[in-house]
């Protein structure tokens, strides 16, 4: 009799914390939109020049290059990996894309088809690597990046590539919207970030890569092909790479063998920052357009009232370690 | 009167020639005969025999190392055995991963738990098979059905008993007992022939171990045979119509629960009478 009173009081107590902790998502998604809108309030304040269309077009095109890496780096992250060579992939497919078509000559879209493709060999042998050999994330992507740094350097002879054709630079292009210039490049990382949502949230394919990062052994269990969709994440990533090393080129008009140097540890950020765990299996890549646009507000704005952009990666640095700290903290109650 | 049925030493089962006496048998869905299966020195089965029958649930129980995991993981396709043969209805089938004894209609409840923590009932439910919308939006965009899901999800909980109402809520926001019914009511959703369960009242309090006893009798209930692994003795008996006893990578023997004491099955189970000598319970 006692023990049966005690089982119902247990379950009636787990039951009152279940529904403590179905409201603790919304925190984890709540977290970088409330981040980000007192960055905005504050910096509105701050600087009558911040709420403007052409500030925030500034700031969409400063985000651009690391928010689209940030897509590939939250597929991954979600898988329960992590990508330290993406930078470096997109440094490599910017220095053959610019190149190919001004060294060697070629047609400015073959050039582009082939960074493309280069960017997603990488990104398949980072995925190989971690799928086949059970590599650690950590390790392969490491031992890549250094790969793609050298192979970027050796076949630029560190040497930057100007005069670019014009078909390379069409991202840059602006049309307007009102008042307010908008560049094709921020448009289509919008639309990647739309595509990335869907796939993730809308179909089987994005319902497995979360089984795999939260639950591998479940996944596999449960008849996904838990290798397959590893492998297709970090090919993907790398094509998203390679559409991320053209944004580059179309931002800053060269090729660049020095380019995107800190470009992994910032599309980290920004998949931190956003939310999603990286321990996988939960976040989502709204949460990462969100973190892209908080660094990119501080920094912005930081520039607006004249203090020091130094003070960007301090506040970047305390905010990486509140954001996983409540990720820690969420996963603890539930565990 | 003898208590075992369908006991058979081991090396009439190595001999060859009874195996072949009661197949084609009807009332047999799942069957398999001399499975072997070695990692490295280790032989987790070695020669193992089986078999399930129509509506029955069947205990597997043994000591640890027996061969009880390696067994189940052969006959859910989560292991491909060395040697020996697993027949559905007395056909032979080569499960070379979980999915094709899915197929065949088996569905498996792992002993972890194949759910995935983070995310909601209804996706855990359907997951790895996901509902797609229909026409164009599902072939070609492959755009989940969503409410279908989530539907379909609701029905099987209720035909099951299952008390829980919102299949949005992560698993993870579950109980035991409640986590372990969604594993159950997936199993019970899509098998079309058996529903496996690996210790699914292990991690489980009392009550909630009732509660997935009387699943496993709904289940049975309603025409689904269930394999039964566990290694707690009174639940074997309380919900079993007969228990396959595993030992040394082998079948010792079968017992029926109603023949036979607690004390019986444990002194097979460990060895303590010979599985050679004469039947144990009530000789």
């Amino acid at each position: 009799m006692a023990s049966t009173k005690a089982a119902g009081a247990e379950i009636k107590l787990r039951n009152s914390v279940g529904s403590f902790a179905k409201n603790a998502p919304d925190l984890a998604t709540l977290g970088p939109v409330i981040a980000l809108v007192l960055a905005g309030l504050f910096f509105s304040i701050k600087s009558d020049r911040f709420l403007t269309g052409g500030n925030f077009s500034l700031i969409l095109q400063q985000v651009m290059v690391v928010g689209t890496l940030a897509i590939g780096q939250t597929l991954i992250i979600l898988t329960a990996g992590i990508d330290l060579s993406n930078g470096a992939i997109m440094a490599l497919g910017n220095i053959l894309i610019t190149k190919l078509a001004v060294d060697a000559g070629l047609n400015p879209f073959l050039a582009i088809g082939l960074g493309l493709l280069a960017c997603t060999a990488f990104g398949l042998l980072n995925g190989g690597l971690v799928t086949t050999i059970r590599l650690p994330p950590f390790i392969v992507t490491l031992g890549t990046l250094n790969i793609a740094f050298a192979l970027t350097h050796i076949y630029s002879n560190e040497e930057t590539i100007s005069d670019l054709p014009a078909a390379l630079t069409y991202l840059g292009k602006t049309f307007n919207v009102g008042q307010t210039e908008i560049t094709y490049g921020s448009l289509l990382m919008i639309a990647l970030f739309g595509i990335a949502w869907c796939i993730l949230t809308q179909t089987s394919a994005g319902r497995h890569i979360y089984a795999v990062g939260d639950n591998p052994e479940g996944a596999r269990l449960t008849g996904i092909r838990t290798r397959r969709v590893v492998l297709t994440v970090y090919a993907v990533a790398g094509f998203i790479y390679g559409i991320a090393s053209l944004l580059l080129v179309s931002r800053t008009g060269v090729g660049d063998p020095n380019a995107g140097q800190t470009d992994n540890l910032d599309s980290i950020t920004a998949v931190v920052l956003g939310g999603t765990s990286l321990f996988g299996g939960r976040g989502s890549v709204a949460g990462t357009l969100l973190g892209a646009l908080i660094v990119g507000v501080i920094r912005n704005g930081l520039q607006l009232i004249g203090t020091k952009s130094i003070y960007q990666v301090l506040i970047t640095g305390i905010l990486v370690i509140l954001a996983v700290a409540i990720d820690q903290l969420a996963r603890r109650r539930k565990a | 009167m003898r208590g075992t049925m369908d006991y058979r030493a081991p090396q009439t089962i190595d001999s060859g020639a009874p195996q072949t006496a009661d197949s084609g048998r009807k009332d047999i869905v799942l069957e398999a005969r001399g499975l072997v299966k070695r990692y490295g020195q280790v032989t987790c089965l070695d020669g193992c025999d089986f078999d399930l029958r129509v509506g029955e649930v069947l205990a597997v129980i043994g000591d640890n190392g027996a061969g009880k995991s390696s067994l189940i993981k052969a006959l859910s396709g989560a292991l491909i055995p060395d040697e020996g043969q697993i027949l559905v209805d007395g056909e032979p089938v080569r499960f070379h991963n979980p999915t094709d004894a899915r197929r065949y209609g088996i569905e498996t409840v792992y002993q972890d738990l194949a759910v995935a923590p983070a995310l909601d009932i209804a996706t855990n439910m359907f997951l790895g098979r996901e509902l797609r919308r229909k026409g164009p939006l599902g072939r070609y965009l492959r755009i989940l059905d969503k409410p279908a899901m989530k539907h379909q999800a609701e029905q099987e909980m209720s035909k099951l008993k299952i008390g829980l109402r919102s299949m949005t809520s992560p698993v993870e926001n579950l109980s035991g007992g409640q986590r372990q019914g969604v594993a159950v009511a997936r199993a019970a959703a899509f098998a079309q022939r058996l529903v496996i369960m690996d210790e699914p009242t292990a991690a489980l309090g009392v009550r909630e171990t009732g509660q997935v006893l009387d699943l496993i009798r709904r289940i049975r209930d309603r025409g689904l045979p269930v394999i039964l692994i566990s290694h707690n003795m009174p639940n074997v008996f309380e919900v079993a119509d007969r228990i396959h006893i595993q030992r040394l990578g082998r079948r010792a023997a079968v017992v029926l629960p109603t023949e036979c004491t607690m004390p019986e099955v444990v002194a097979i189970m460990t060895g303590a009478t010979s599985t050679g000598g004469p039947a144990p319970a009530g000789a």
